[in-house]
């Protein structure tokens, strides 16, 4: 997705100036961008603390800005600039996070990103994109763009198969529709794997997936689609590449309760961190934390 | 006010409290920023916004109280002078730098100061920020060190060996200055010269300045005054 992005933002600066700042990353994929932005490209140097800063203060000024880095480096390091200096003036400085959940593999858990979102929405005056497809990042790019508040936009792997039809951009969208008992709501980029899986199954041999890619839930409410068919199968599932504190489930368990709705059976797939304290690709620590579309499949006996 | 609501930091305003003096009446122009980054002095920024006359006598009086718009560290969303809330250590540099960036970004004039205290030299954002600001050669921006000596729990020296602060800083491109905080002519003098790189003026100052009991004294870092102090305090200002 950061190919995509860099793509997306060079476009855009041909349309508007904006500020660029990243933390010295970007070898490779940033290039044609710094090739056009002359001076509103910066490299802030490993110095995310002063980075994010610097972007509030720009902002402040009146002038679009863009922050990118490794998506750990971006959202913990700097948390409290992010808190004070961005949340709480409500300055729209947009900040791009590669790899989130585990797409640092074997990189080590330094690089994951696990509780990027979740700790993020604790702040007033924020919201995150969670792009889950290639086609996302031209929409979120161009939504992005003209947020009146700051924003975390979490870039992962492109994972669905290319034959694959997506729906239009919307954040919460149904990808496959199918008539097993059960709603599968799956947060960003994970839900390509998912997909992969099922597309080619008959509806009857595969559960309805629902894919969001905005939140929190206050600005991003399911649809009424969703709750239709969440009243009738009273289940539902939800993945997450992200820890169970403060991720999605538990945004939308307090969620259905303050609605009334009452379901049946409630399931929560999430990142669970390092339980063997051993390390691989992202395929591996997904597997580790049971989210893996495999495991997923297994446990609702959808697999063949 | 500082005695009326019972509160303390008031060593921290006395020893800042020229130096804001100055920039408000003798040096900031329309387009210029200014940034508390020691957000414990807000009371001498709200007295300056008050000799301005941006501020009652009233409205002072609510300094530190419920319902106030005057809390003990400035908050951004009241006075045009006040572009970010402050508070926490670290932050105001970064920011000045980054509206001092967009101003030359943009073509603008305007040049940008930051007071900062000493102790908050401590924090690694200031060294991030000062790195950055040099490379980007941001000739429009002055920090000023409020280099009193003293901090939340010792001397800068006893916590840090923060001095001889001038010889840590000599290794930056920037211009350097170093003079009186309480002088307000000479003050006025070196932050109104002109430079082709970011200036740093370690303004040496008195913690408490101007109330013989307070001065150099780092409980007054936190101590609100009592009835008597604060008699005392008045006789020594209106003798002065």
């Amino acid at each position: 997705m950061r190919n995509l992005i860099c793509h997306s933002l060079t476009a855009l600066f041909k349309r508007e100036p904006f500020v660029f700042l990243t933390g010295d990353v970007g070898f490779k994929t940033l290039e044609p961008l710094r090739e056009i932005m002359g001076n509103y490209f910066i490299n802030a140097g490993v110095a995310e603390q002063n980075m994010i800063s610097v972007a509030a203060g720009i902002c402040r000024k009146g002038l679009s800005v863009w922050v990118y880095s490794i998506a750990p480096f971006c959202y913990a390091r700097p948390f409290e600039q992010i808190r004070n200096d961005l949340a709480l003036h409500k300055l729209p400085v947009k900040i791009i996070g590669n790899g989130g959940g585990y797409g640092y593999g074997v990189m080590g858990p330094t690089h994951h990103a696990i509780e990027d979102y979740g700790s993020l929405l604790t702040l007033q005056n924020f919201h995150a994109f969670i792009p889950a497809f290639a086609d996302d990042i031209g929409s979120i790019t161009e939504k992005s763009r003209t947020f009146p508040i700051p924003s975390y936009i979490r870039l992962g792997l492109c994972e669905e198969p290319k034959d694959f039809e997506i729906p239009p951009y919307v954040p919460w969208r149904k990808v496959l529709s199918g008539k097993k008992d059960t709603v599968l709501v799956i947060v960003g980029a994970i839900a390509g794997s998912y997909i992969h899986h099922m597309c080619a199954r008959e509806k009857n041999l595969r559960p309805e997936i629902w894919v969001v890619t905005e939140l929190p839930l206050e600005t991003n409410p399911p649809p009424d689609e969703f709750l239709k068919r969440l009243k009738v199968v009273k289940k539902i599932g939800i993945i997450e590449e992200h820890v169970a504190q403060g991720g999605f489930g538990q945004m939308m368990a307090l969620w259905l309760l303050k609605k009334g709705i009452t379901i049946d059976r409630f399931d929560h797939f999430h990142a669970k961190g390092y339980p063997t304290h051993k390390y691989g690709s992202q395929h591996f620590h997904r597997k580790e934390s049971g989210i893996d579309v495999e495991n997923v499949l297994d446990y609702y006996r959808l697999l063949n | 006010m500082h005695y009326e609501s019972g509160v303390g930091h008031i060593g921290g305003n006395l020893s800042a409290l020229d130096t804001i003096l100055v920039l408000f009446h003798q040096v900031l122009m329309k387009e210029d920023d200014f940034v508390l980054s020691k957000g414990h002095a807000a009371g001498a920024l709200y007295i300056a916004l008050w000799s301005l006359g941006r501020l009652s006598d009233n409205e002072l009086r609510s300094f530190h109280k419920d319902n106030t718009f005057l809390p003990g560290h400035p908050p951004f969303n009241k006075f045009e002078e006040i572009s970010f809330s402050t508070g926490s250590l670290g932050h105001g540099f970064p920011l000045a730098a980054g509206i001092a960036l967009a101003n030359r970004i943009k073509n603008e004039r305007g040049h940008v100061f930051c007071l900062t205290s000493d102790g908050e030299w401590e924090e690694g954002s200031n060294w991030e920020t000062l790195l950055f600001a040099s490379h980007h050669n941001l000739f429009n921006l002055t920090v000023l060190i409020d280099a009193n000596g003293l901090q939340g729990f010792g001397t800068t020296g006893e916590v840090a060996s923060l001095e001889p602060l001038t010889k840590k800083l000599k290794g930056f491109e920037i211009d350097l200055f170093e003079t009186n905080g309480h002088n307000a002519d000479d003050l006025r003098d070196i932050i109104i010269q002109s430079s082709s790189r970011m200036r740093i003026i370690i303004l040496r100052t008195i913690k408490g300045h101007g109330i013989s009991f307070m001065e150099n004294k780092m409980h007054w870092h936190y101590l609100p005054l009592t009835e008597k102090q604060y008699s005392l305090a008045l006789k020594e200002v209106e003798a002065s």
